[in-house]
């Protein structure tokens, strides 16, 4: 995606209905633009801004919430050109105050039973599968589909699988699961197209906590392996929802 | 000891809403509330209360309820048969509910989403800062036979109070503002897709209402490059097979599928609560013209007040009319009435 960069069609700003406006750095994801758009919401979250409600980012964009039926979209794209002036958001440095998470996963058994089939399609035996995913560090892309649910990437090109033709018709909470260089943490039972990798025991949303989020994007998370008596032994002994993931600040 | 509304049986799909919970679309949850923000604004005008109570969502049909100490009640969005101890009220309106009285909500004559509002408000717990259910997040829960909602102290003056609704049950023109995707469709499919009469699929909930269309399917341009983007409520996702979904209050914060347009905030009730089968089309508009057709819809709503008139009682219509004293000071027909006392 090199070659979008620092040509004149990105970034773009442009409205979204009434409810806002929309920074947007690249036509696909990649490592810069999905940078770029966190790097920027902290930037515009910095502006402090009275006209914008909230902003958020998905995997190459930056949201602000604005009410267009009583702010000028011109000004407002006016204001984010000259923020979006001061540097090249592709290689700013991210956001402070994130957080590393070391999640303990099971990897494959009855608790996770498409791991075979995954590295099957990755060009992958289950060991050197289960060896490459433990020792992978992922970022929080974006959060998004229910509540919490984190899209993490990019693990290396070997990870670039399609999703399944079919849908698997139900992967438990804590579900990993892998597809197109991604890992998602299934914040509830579903039904998926990706494959189910691992089995966490770490909850994405907590309704009923003071942070009801464990993440927010930018984070960073590992996937250590341990073993299936393990992680039964977590789920009994751990309450706080961390699944015995361990939690650091990235400085 | 506060007022309690007993749910003596309940309908096919009770919640609690309001207005939703903002501030937590990083995170991957959308506002959520009420399905028809309007009906709300409404029913908190009926009863002279501020916009921020809680009432209670009906789809289909209300249930049975009961108060345990004299309440006002309102009724309001798509309109349903009611009755107090048998005796009907009328939508759009607001009522004394007596301690013990049976108010009965059946099915719905307009509209899919009704309201029932409870002077005070619903006072069940604030979860991250709203008491709206969000079920698709997993927040809150339906509300069921059996179940008892506290109520917060109300105003007992505002009973028997009325207003004409707007008429946005039948579907019809729905103005759209172009989306971040909308250029990723053809001219000649967007002038197609605005010429097209479709018809409110049965197949809708909270998250998204889905439009049948008589022919072919909308289709973008080189659909599969397109990366996932923000959603917000209104938009207009076109899905695999080619329809257009309207994507309501409880949808998700971020999707794949191209959004052709916008749907303008103060059409979405009229999308909301068009009946299946409705006629509905969608006309573009400029973000110019949409400003100001909003501005003016928010003005009306904040005019509400002022459209709200005593409810004049049919006689057929009076519950309870055996008991009024009518004929209180007549003398009896059988006395002379020439005859001095």
């Amino acid at each position: 995606m090199q070659h979008q960069i620092n040509t004149p069609a990105w970034p773009r700003i442009g409205t979204v209905g009434l409810s806002g406006l929309l920074v947007t750095f690249g036509a696909a994801l990649s490592e810069p633009a999905n940078r770029a758009a966190l790097a920027f919401r902290a930037a515009v979250e910095r502006q402090d801004w009275p006209e914008v409600s909230e902003t958020s980012t998905s995997l190459v964009s930056t949201f602000l919430s604005v009410d267009l039926a009583i702010t000028s979209a011109a000004e407002m794209k006016e204001r984010l050109t000259d923020l979006l002036g001061t540097q090249n958001w592709f290689d700013a440095p991210l956001p402070d105050g994130r957080t590393l998470w070391h999640v303990p996963t099971v990897y494959g058994t009855d608790l996770a039973p498409q791991l075979e089939e995954a590295a099957k399609v990755a060009g992958l035996d289950p060991d050197e599968a289960i060896r490459q995913l433990s020792s992978a560090r992922v970022r929080v892309l974006t959060i998004g589909f229910a509540p919490g649910q984190p899209y993490m990437g990019e693990l290396g090109k070997t990870w670039d699988i399609p999703r399944q033709t079919g849908l698997t018709p139900r992967v438990p909470g804590g579900a990993l699961i892998v597809a197109i260089r991604q890992l998602i943490i299934f914040t509830a039972a579903s039904p998926t197209g990706w494959r189910h990798i691992g089995q966490t025991a770490f909850e994405t949303f907590r309704p009923a906590a003071c942070q009801p989020f464990a993440l927010s994007p930018g984070d960073e998370l590992t996937f250590p392996s341990v073993s299936r008596d393990d992680l039964l032994h977590i789920q009994r002994q751990d309450t706080s929802g961390n699944g015995g993931a361990q939690a650091e600040q990235i400085t | 000891m506060s007022a309690e509304m007993i749910i003596l049986a309940a309908g096919p799909a009770l919640s609690v809403q309001d207005f939703g919970r903002t501030g937590y679309l990083a995170q991957g949850m959308t506002r959520g509330g009420a399905a028809d923000t309007l009906a709300l604004r409404e029913g908190a005008a009926l009863l002279g209360q501020g916009h921020g109570q809680a009432a209670l969502e009906m789809i289909g049909a209300g249930g049975t309820f009961e108060a345990t100490q004299d309440i006002v009640i309102a009724l309001t969005g798509g309109a349903m048969t009611a009755s107090i101890d048998g005796a009907p009220v009328v939508w759009n309106a607001s009522h004394i509910l007596p301690a013990g009285a049976k108010l009965k909500i059946g099915g719905a004559t307009s509209g899919n989403y009704s309201y029932l509002h409870l002077g005070g408000g619903i006072d069940t717990p604030v979860l991250m800062g709203a008491r709206a259910a969000h079920l698709n997040a997993g927040l809150g829960q339906p509300i069921k036979t059996g179940d008892r909602l506290p109520i917060l102290p109300g105003n007992a003056q505002t009973a028997g109070r009325v207003f004409a609704p707007d008429n946005r049950f039948d579907g019809g023109v729905i103005r759209i503002v172009p989306s971040m995707q909308t250029t990723c469709f053809s001219q000649a499919t967007r002038a197609r897709f605005t010429a097209t009469t479709f018809r409110r699929d049965p197949r809708a909930n909270r998250m998204g209402v889905r439009m049948d269309q008589p022919e072919d399917g909308f289709f973008a341009d080189d659909v599969l490059s397109i990366v996932s983007e923000v959603i917000v409520p209104g938009d207009i996702q076109i899905t695999g097979d080619g329809a257009p979904f309207v994507l309501m209050c409880e949808c998700q914060t971020t999707g794949g599928y191209p959004r052709i347009g916008t749907v303008i905030p103060c059409d979405l009730p009229r999308v909301a609560q068009a009946p299946a089968g409705a006629e509905i089309s969608f006309e573009f508009v400029t973000p110019e013209d949409a400003a100001k057709i909003e501005l003016r819809a928010r003005a009306e709503v904040a005019s509400l007040s002022s459209r709200i008139t005593a409810l004049v009682r049919d006689p057929h219509d009076i519950r309870d009319l055996l008991g009024y004293q009518l004929v209180g000071g007549a003398i009896s027909a059988r006395a002379d009435p020439y005859e001095a006392d």
